[in-house]
């Protein structure tokens, strides 16, 4: 009986959390398809006129370009940099190393606003321009202790024997990384990988600030806002929602599966 | 012997390898950050950026009660959020971990998840959608008679609370439910053993134990929602604006660079503030 009623209150719980988590997303896929002016009440039938005007508007095609460039570029940067950085600090004994992680996590730890603003203060001294590469370093900023911690963490000692076997069949260092350590990690390079994709594709405060005339998606979404409820903001929100959620569901099938059950 | 010189020539390589990151991480994080610092005791007259170094735009921040505001209003929001999302977390947490069947927890937790996948601002925007006076909420409210009027639920504090719980849930629901499902079963059965109730094994038992899995949620929930612009900007409305928002002004309208990194530097200090409160529960794992 006790158990009963657990079991229902879980229940109705659950529904309700769930559907407070599912409402926002719910209305906006809905009212991507609506047809008339305003995404509100009443539905007045369905239509895909948004989403050709999405795909006719050139800059929001444009900013979705750019994004895809800098939250690739940037990732693959910070990759390569976290990577390398893991395989010195756990395979070697450097003096300082703590300092060093230190170091390398601390951006970690402070809003995205504020290493904007540093960025922005001493790009506007040296009087450098702001473009899409400003973007791109402030992104590489923020991912570089993710990418770095996520590697480094994946770095178990029972790695080490295979690494040796390789040095000791005449192996040099960067060929051991390339050819043996590399490839054992890679499962959490990949994960550092698409978590600084994401991470990169959906920030705003960075690129909103260091970007001057080419601007990322979430910066012409909020450009869009200005014109307030528009379904043209549904459209190409709910697009961006339902290829990611494609994607995660492929990734999840293909190579996180197979990781899982290593 | 040979052995040796291999470890120094690898020590060399070692340093080559890390120097890349550390260099990237001191050109544009340590000192923008410095420089950031440096500029918050100069000050801005008539245009221009003076280099006189004083404290000036501190003091302001403490005597100008539009600037103190902000501070204010970023703690309560912040706070409020963090204990709203903790407790709708805790639960959801639970439930997927003990009540849902094994096979399902992994879809259970996806799927909890997955509004994570609209973009940023894109989800803000969904919450005017719902909330706004047009909107779904209101709507539905005017066709089966509740009210006769729109309520103002948008532009306001509770917006922007709900907007961001709405995130901050689909987080704490993760790393809760990864605290959880780590806790072996025989903790449960050796309370009941020894004569505990199920509140009571909850309480002394199931609390303790994930509370730093708790807290560390906590803590990335204060940080992300007090540094945040962009859920009040769009939410919040203008009558009480958060210190993201009053950084973004001095920014934009005034140009006034001074002004906005003592603003940031006292948003650190906040976070900094909070991590010490919190540092003991917080156990940051490392392999």
């Amino acid at each position: 009986m006790r158990n009963i009623v657990i079991s229902a209150a879980s229940w109705v719980y659950a529904t309700l959390v769930f559907g407070f988590i599912f409402l926002p997303v719910a209305v906006l896929v809905l009212f991507s398809f609506q047809d008339g002016r305003l995404p509100v009440p009443p539905f007045n039938g369905f239509s895909t006129q948004w989403y050709a005007a999405i795909f006719a508007d050139r800059k929001l095609m444009a900013a979705l370009g750019n994004s895809f460039v800098v939250a690739l570029l940037s990732s693959a940067i910070a990759c390569v940099l976290g990577f390398l950085a893991a395989y010195a600090l756990a395979r070697h004994k450097l003096p300082g190393s703590a300092l060093q992680r230190g170091l390398l996590i601390a951006p970690m730890t402070v809003s995205y606003l504020i290493i904007a603003l540093g960025l922005l203060t001493v790009l506007n001294t040296f009087g450098i321009p702001l473009s899409l590469w400003t973007v791109g370093i402030g992104h590489v900023v923020i991912n570089l202790p993710l990418c770095f911690a996520i590697i480094y963490s994946s770095m178990g000692d029972h790695h080490i024997n295979i690494e040796r076997a390789a040095r000791d069949l005449g192996a040099g260092d960067l060929k051991v990384m390339v050819l043996v350590t590399a490839p054992m990690l890679m499962p959490s390079i990949l994960a550092a990988f698409f978590l600084s994709v994401t991470f990169s594709w959906d920030e705003f405060i960075i690129a909103f600030l260091l970007s001057r005339f080419d601007v990322t998606l979430p910066v012409e979404i909020w450009s869009l806002l200005r014109s307030g409820l528009n379904p043209k903001t549904n459209a190409i929100g709910s697009l961006v929602f339902l290829v990611s959620v494609a994607v995660l569901m492929l990734l999840e099938f293909t190579l996180f599966r197979k990781t899982g059950k290593s | 012997m040979p052995t040796l010189t291999l470890e120094q020539s690898d020590r060399r390589n070692a340093w080559g390898f890390v120097a890349p990151a550390l260099l990237w991480t001191l050109a544009f994080f340590v000192v923008p950050f410095l420089f950031m610092a440096a500029m918050s005791l100069w000050s801005r007259q008539s245009g221009q950026i003076v280099k006189a170094w004083n404290l000036d735009n501190y003091v302001a921040f403490f005597e100008k009660a539009s600037l103190f505001k902000g501070l204010v209003n970023s703690l309560e929001i912040t706070l409020i959020v963090t204990v709203l999302s903790v407790l709708l977390a805790y639960p959801l947490a639970w439930i997927i971990a003990e009540r849902v069947p094994k096979r399902f927890q992994r879809l259970a937790l996806i799927m909890a998840v997955l509004p994570f996948w609209t973009s940023y601002v894109v989800r803000s925007y969904s919450w005017l959608l719902v909330l706004s006076k047009n909107g779904v909420v209101n709507q539905t409210l005017l066709t089966i008679g509740l009210v006769s009027e729109p309520l103002e639920l948008a532009s306001n504090r509770t917006a922007t609370v709900i907007g961001f719980t709405h995130f901050f849930v689909m987080l704490l629901t993760l790393t809760i439910y990864a605290n959880l499902i780590q806790l072996s079963p025989n903790y449960r059965r050796a309370a009941a053993d020894l004569g505990a109730n199920a509140f009571q094994t909850f309480r002394h038992v199931i609390l303790p134990l994930t509370l730093p899995g708790i807290m560390t949620g906590a803590f990335l929930t204060f940080v992300l929602c007090i540094g945040d612009y962009v859920t009040p900007q769009i939410l919040g409305g203008n009558n009480e604006l958060v210190l993201p928002q009053i950084i973004m002004l001095q920014l934009g309208r005034r140009a006034d660079f001074p002004m906005a990194a003592a603003l940031s530097i006292i948003l650190m200090l906040a976070v900094t503030l909070a991590y010490v409160l919190c540092a003991r529960w917080l156990k940051i794992e490392r392999a």
